[in-house]
C-alpha cells in the first residue's frame, strides 16, 4: 500500500526543504512550549513534589494497590475474552446457518448487543446477579464485568468470524460440499479454522478494547486498576501522579498486545499469500486498533 | 407490565436523561471532529515533527481507557487542580458536564483522525499529483483537493465513530453526569422489581439513537462517495 505521506507532497526541492526546516523548528518549538506549559501548570499546583511521587518507590504501593488492580483488570479481560470467543463463534456460525430462524435470531442478538453500551450491559448484569439471582459476595462485581464485556464482545467477534468466512475463496466451501461433507461440517472443519486464523490479529486487537472497557467495572465496584489507583490516591493525596502511572501501565500493556497482533498479521500475510486481505475490522468496531493499518503505517 | 411502565415514566424523567446523552454526543462530536482533523492533517503533513506528534497522540490516547481520561479531566483537572471551564460560578454538575465533553472529545479525536486518514487513503494518487501539477502547495492541495474528497470517503468510518461516541457517553455516568446510564443505575436501585423493564426501556432508547445514525451514514456514504 502506498503511504499517505507520499500521496500529498513531492520530494522537496531546496526552497521547500528550507521551508520544511523552518516549519519543523516552529512545530517542535510549539509542541515543546505546550508540554512546558503543561509541566509548569502541574508544577505550580505542587504535582511534582517528592512526597507525591515517593509512594511509587515504595514496594507496598505496588504489591497492595497497583498490582492487585492490574490483576483484576487482566482477570476480567481474560475470562471475558474466552467466553466472548466461545459465544462469538457460536453466534457467527448461527449467522451463517442455512436455517433461517437461527440466522435471524443470531442476527437480532448480535445487532442488539452491538447497539447497547457496554456500561449499561454491565450495570444490568450486576443488578440481575444481585437482585435476580441473589448472588452476593466477592465475585459479584466480577460476574457483572465479565457478563457485560462478554455480551458486547461476542457480537463483535461473531461479526469478525462472519466477515472472515466471507473473505475465504468460494472454492473452499464448494470443495467441502463436493467431498460429501454436510454444510455444518464444511463450516466447522474447513471454513472456521481458516477464518479464525485469518481474523486472529483482529481478535487480539479486540482484546485491547476489552482491557480498556474493563475499566468501566469501576462503577459496579470492581477492583480493577483505576479503582485500586483511586484508593491509593485518596490515602496518599496524589491523584494526578497515580492517574499518570496507571495510564502508562495501560499504554504499555495495550501497546504490547497491538504489537503481538501486528506480528501475527505479518506472519499470516507471509504464509497466506494467495488469500484476499481480511476485511477492514475497523468497520466493525472503530475503537479497535487495526493491526493491518498499523503495520502499513510502520513500514513506510 | 403496562402499569410498571406508567409508574416508571411518571417517577423518572427518562427523556431528560436521553436529552443529556444527545447534548453530550453533539458537543463531543464537534470537539472530536475539530481536534481529530488537526491531528489527521498533522499525520499526513510533510513536517516530520508534526507527523510524529500526531502519531504519538493517536497511539497514547487510543491505548488509554476512556474512563481514565474522563476521570483525569473531572477528578484531576477540575477537583484536584481547580481548573474551571466557562463561567467560574457555574455549579458542579455543569462543570462535570463540560469536563466530560472535553474527555470524550479528546478520546474520540484519535479515532476521528484515523477515520480521516483512511479517507485520505481513498483519494487516488493522481488527484494530489494533479493538484501539485497545477502549482498548488501542500496546504492548498490539502484544503482544496484532498481533504474534501477525504471527508467524503471517510463518511462511513466517521459514522462508526459517532455511533461509538453515542454509546461511550454513558462513561461520564462515572463522574455523575445525569445521562441515560446514570438514570438507569438510580432507577434499578430504587425499583429493583422492574429491573428487566428498566433495562428494556434504556436499551431501546440506545437502539433508537444509534440505528438512524447508522442508516443515515450508510446512505450518506453511498450518496456522497466520489465516483471513481
Amino acid at each position: 500500500m502506498s503511504s499517505p505521506t507520499a500521496v500529498l507532497f513531492d520530494a522537496p526541492g531546496p526552497k521547500a526543504r528550507l521551508r520544511h526546516l523552518v516549519l519543523s523548528v516552529l512545530g517542535a518549538l510549539a509542541i515543546a512550549a505546550l508540554l512546558l506549559l503543561l509541566i509548569r501548570a502541574l508544577a505550580a499546583k505542587d504535582q511534582f513534589t517528592a512526597e507525591k511521587w515517593q509512594p511509587f518507590t515504595d514496594p507496598v504501593t505496588w504489591t497492595s494497590y497497583l498490582l492487585p488492580g492490574l490483576r483484576g483488570t487482566l482477570v476480567a479481560a481474560f475470562y471475558s475474552v474466552i467466553l466472548a470467543i466461545i459465544l462469538g463463534t457460536a453466534l457467527g456460525m448461527g449467522r451463517l446457518s442455512g436455517w433461517a430462524p437461527v440466522r435471524w435470531a443470531c442476527g437480532v442478538f448480535v445487532e442488539f448487543f452491538r447497539a447497547v453500551p457496554v456500561l449499561m450491559m454491565m450495570l444490568f448484569a450486576y443488578y440481575v446477579c444481585l437482585f435476580g439471582l441473589q448472588i452476593s459476595g466477592d465475585y459479584l462485581s466480577l460476574y457483572g464485568v465479565v457478563a457485560g464485556l462478554t455480551f458486547y464482545n461476542s457480537s463483535v467477534i461473531a461479526e469478525l468470524i462472519r466477515s472472515g468466512v466471507g473473505s475465504l475463496p468460494q472454492g473452499q466451501r464448494e470443495a467441502g460440499l463436493a467431498i460429501g461433507l454436510t454444510p455444518f461440517a464444511t463450516l466447522w472443519s474447513i471454513l472456521l479454522p481458516q477464518a479464525i486464523t485469518l481474523m486472529l490479529p483482529s481478535i487480539i486487537s479486540q482484546l485491547v478494547v476489552i482491557l480498556k472497557d474493563s475499566a468501566l467495572g469501576f462503577l459496579i465496584l470492581y477492583e480493577e486498576l483505576i479503582r485500586s489507583g483511586q484508593t491509593l490516591a485518596s490515602s496518599k493525596g496524589n491523584l494526578i501522579p497515580t492517574f499518570l502511572v496507571i495510564a502508562v501501565i495501560f499504554i504499555i500493556v495495550n501497546y504490547a498486545l497491538t504489537w503481538l497482533a501486528r506480528l501475527l498479521e505479518r506472519r499470516l500475510q507471509r504464509s497466506k499469500r494467495g488469500l484476499k486481505p481480511p476485511p477492514e475490522d475497523v468497520e466493525l468496531n472503530p475503537e479497535m486498533v487495526p493491526a493491518a493499518a498499523e503495520a502499513n503505517a510502520l513500514s513506510r | 407490565m403496562i402499569d410498571g411502565l406508567r409508574e416508571l415514566l411518571a417517577e423518572y424523567n427518562i427523556l431528560a436523561a436521553f436529552w443529556m446523552t444527545i447534548k453530550l454526543t453533539v458537543a463531543a462530536a464537534v470537539g472530536a471532529l475539530v481536534i481529530g482533523t488537526v491531528v489527521a492533517v498533522m499525520r499526513v503533513s510533510p513536517i516530520k515533527v508534526l507527523r510524529a506528534a500526531g502519531t504519538a497522540y493517536v497511539t497514547l490516547i487510543r491505548n488509554t481507557p476512556l474512563t481514565l481520561i474522563v476521570f483525569f479531566c473531572a477528578f484531576g483537572l477540575y477537583i484536584t487542580l481547580g481548573y474551571r471551564l466557562g463561567p467560574q460560578d457555574s455549579p458542579i454538575d455543569v462543570q462535570n458536564f463540560r469536563w466530560g465533553v472535553v474527555g470524550l472529545s479528546v478520546y474520540h479525536a484519535a479515532f476521528v483522525a484515523e477515520a480521516l486518514r483512511s479517507g485520505v487513503n481513498t483519494v487516488p494518487q493522481g488527484q494530489a499529483e494533479a493538484a501539485r501539477a497545477i502549482g498548488l502547495r501542500f496546504g492548498a492541495s490539502l484544503t482544496n483537493v484532498v481533504l474534501p474528497q477525504a471527508f467524503r470517503g471517510a463518511i462511513a468510518p466517521l459514522g462508526n465513530v459517532l455511533i461509538a461516541l453515542i454509546k461511550n457517553t454513558t462513561v461520564v455516568a462515572t463522574i455523575g453526569v445525569a445521562e441515560a446510564s446514570y438514570l438507569m443505575k438510580g432507577m434499578i436501585e430504587f425499583r429493583s422489581d422492574l429491573i428487566y423493564l428498566i433495562f428494556a426501556i434504556m436499551a431501546t432508547g440506545f437502539v433508537i439513537l444509534t440505528l438512524p445514525v447508522g442508516v443515515l451514514f450508510t446512505t450518506l456514504s453511498r450518496r456522497l462517495a466520489v465516483r471513481r
